[in-house]
């Protein structure tokens, strides 16, 4: 149970003179939930698209089940199987609900020829999974006529599909009701129960701190804080250690309880 | 959008299949219709001319020059890009055609050397805006000229009769027999245009397209290699241009320094007419042959209703305007 799915190293990405991640270590072990905490800014999103391989970053190195990995790129990151619900959703808004969920894994035939039957019924039986509304689901219908609870879900449930091994969600919950939000919830746990790995990203720390069984805490680029659930009686324990940090300025990503 | 609008929508989903149709096709509905209603006025202005199969021949002589490349246009449009260079490729890419063909070569050697040429020059256009970052309405305008200027170079003014391509298997293939009466290249591009639907909406590529002029940010967090996509693109757009290109000198028999020069506007113009949007993300491959096919009548349709060839610009405007606003009133815009 204690192999790495995946590890950083020193991972540095700039934008100008923005440090937006700047040299930060991690693992993440399978079957594991991980929670990322920190301010706006603090470089959250940055971090998970270096891991997911949209950002390509400037320094440091990946590696993937122990082996090295170079020319990191989304495609390469969902074969290997990571997949990530975007704080934006990562939507093509005017195209069907089924082309959303496949966009980037068509279930195509050796000529590239996509079976869209195959990826309608898939669809439609994902979208009754998840549930995420009452109505009954067209997956032809454009992701533009759906709510934004609905839409999440749509993220949600292609992140779902392919059964990966890593799944990262940016702040899920954002603009969700109280019952879409359980609902993720129990996606989560469904994704635990299964033995799969989770990196959730949320600015809710007593959400953040119900999911999950470790806490890194960001600042700036920077790891200042991880804490193992264990070691962490509570939530309001976690924002109070949080608080001395932020006090007393330190910025090791050492820093234990 | 408010909730009641979608449940209704989704109401009407369910209820009627038929209906759903309409709904996913109404661009391409739309432009028919427009063809249809622009071929019946014609009809009444002038019922000798317009109820004569030989005018419809006469039209669909040249029409598959257009069409060839309208398609990848389409593409192109749907991906967010624009590519004004095609006219000046289709010059560049036949009159290589017409270099080895005059000089003795071989023609199927020509038409190789030709979809060389475009898929050369497309990349180039590619390269261009996905490596360098240009933008691709300028850089392909700046290509438009300078391949232009290349062939007025090249060719000092001159034309090259390519009459030693009549009568070759090649030509009679391509441009020779009239099946009932409908000449052979409007087959080849009705048959090139079904290729482009399929490949447009259910091809991996055209799905791609579709998505990353849709959102190309999301496509690429998703894992779709936008810019190998966009390069493609322009490569696509480079080989219709040269097809389009070997069938003006095939239909013609003689390759001009002008060769191209005159399809940049009507061309355009049937993109947005047949249906495809300016803004990205959908589009339709047949309506590109309807908007063509519009643009293409309406000369003849001005002539034949009694009208100089001075109202031929005016009626074009008219149209082109009319057109879009007919898709804008037929479906609103989601994004
Ligand atoms: N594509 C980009 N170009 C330029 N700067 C960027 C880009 N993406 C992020 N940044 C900058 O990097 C820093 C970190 O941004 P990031 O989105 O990672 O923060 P975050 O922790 O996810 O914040 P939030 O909680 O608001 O989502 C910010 O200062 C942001 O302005
Ligand atoms: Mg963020």
């Amino acid at each position: 149970m204690s192999e790495n799915i995946i590890e950083l190293k020193n991972v540095v990405k700039s934008f100008g003179n923005v440090n937006a991640v700047d040299g930060i270590s991690m693992t993440i072990k399978r079957g594991e939930v991980v929670g990322l905490i920190g301010d706006n800014g603090a470089g959250k999103s940055t971090l998970i698209k270096v891991l997911s391989g949209v950002h390509k970053p400037d320094g440091g190195e990946i590696y993937l089940r122990g082996q090295r990995v170079n020319n990191w790129n989304s495609a390469r990151s969902r074969l290997s199987g990571i997949e990530t619900v975007y704080q934006d959703r990562a939507l093509a808004v005017q195209q069907s609900i089924t082309r959303n969920i496949f966009m980037g894994r068509e279930i195509v035939n050796r000529f590239g020829f996509v079976d869209t039957s195959k990826q309608y019924q898939e669809a439609n039986r994902l979208m009754r999974e998840i549930g995420f509304t009452s109505k009954v689901f067209d997956p032809d219908s454009p992701v533009a006529t759906l709510s934004g609870g609905e839409r999440q879900g749509v993220a949600i449930a292609r992140a779902l599909y392919f059964d990966a091994d890593l799944i990262i969600l940016d702040e899920p919950t954002t603009a969700l009701s109280l019952t879409e939000t359980n609902k993720v919830f129990s996606f989560i746990e469904n994704v635990k129960a299964r033995g799969r790995s989770i990196l959730f990203i949320g600015h809710n720390i007593y959400h953040v701190y119900d999911i999950a069984e470790r806490f890194i805490v960001l600042d700036r680029g920077r790891v200042i804080l991880t804490l193992d659930k264990k070691d962490t009686p509570s939530a309001e324990y976690l924002i109070e250690t949080m608080h001395d940090i932020a006090r007393s300025g330190h910025t090791t990503s050492e820093v234990k309880a | 959008m408010s909730t009641q609008s979608i449940d209704q929508r989704k109401g009407r989903d369910e209820a009627n299949p038929f209906v759903k149709w309409l709904r996913n096709n109404r661009r391409v509905l739309t432009s028919a219709g427009f063809l249809a209603a622009m071929l019946i006025v014609f009809i009444f202005a002038n019922p000798n001319v317009f109820t004569q199969f030989r005018t419809y021949r006469s039209v669909m002589i040249i029409l598959p020059i257009s069409i060839f490349m309208v398609v990848p246009l389409v593409f192109i449009t749907t991906a967010g890009e624009i590519d004004l260079a095609f006219p000046a490729i289709i010059g560049l890419a036949s009159y290589s055609f017409a270099l080895i063909v005059d000089s003795g070569g071989n023609a199927f050697l020509g038409l190789i050397a030709a979809l060389v040429t475009g898929a050369l020059f497309g990349f180039l256009n590619g390269a261009l805006v996905v490596n360098l970052g240009l933008s691709a309405l300028v850089s392909t305008l700046g290509m438009n000229f300078l391949l232009r200027g290349l062939i007025n170079i090249l060719a000092q003014g001159y034309s090259r009769p390519v009459s030693e391509i009549r009568g070759t298997v090649l030509q009679q293939i391509l441009t020779g027999n009239h099946i009932f009466g409908i000449p052979n290249q409007m087959f080849w591009a009705l048959l090139f245009a079904v290729f482009g639907m399929f490949l447009y909406n259910y091809h991996k590529f055209g799905v791609h397209t579709h998505c990353i002029g849709d959102h190309p940010g999301s496509s690429k967090e998703m894992g779709i290699n936008v810019n190998r996509t966009r390069i493609m693109l322009f490569v696509f757009s480079g080989i219709g241009a040269a097809i389009a290109g070997i069938f003006s000198v095939m239909i013609n028999f003689v390759w001009y320094p002008t060769t191209g020069d005159a399809m940049l506007l009507p061309v355009l113009a049937g993109i947005f007419v047949g249906g495809t949007p300016t803004w990205g993300g959908i589009g339709t491959v047949i309506g590109g042959v309807f908007g063509v096919s519009i643009v293409s009548f309406i000369e003849t349709g001005v002539i034949a209703a009694g009208l100089t060839g001075f109202y031929t610009q005016f009626v074009y405007g008219i149209i082109i305007i009319s057109s879009l606003i007919g898709h804008r009133l037929n479906g609103d815009r989601i994004r």
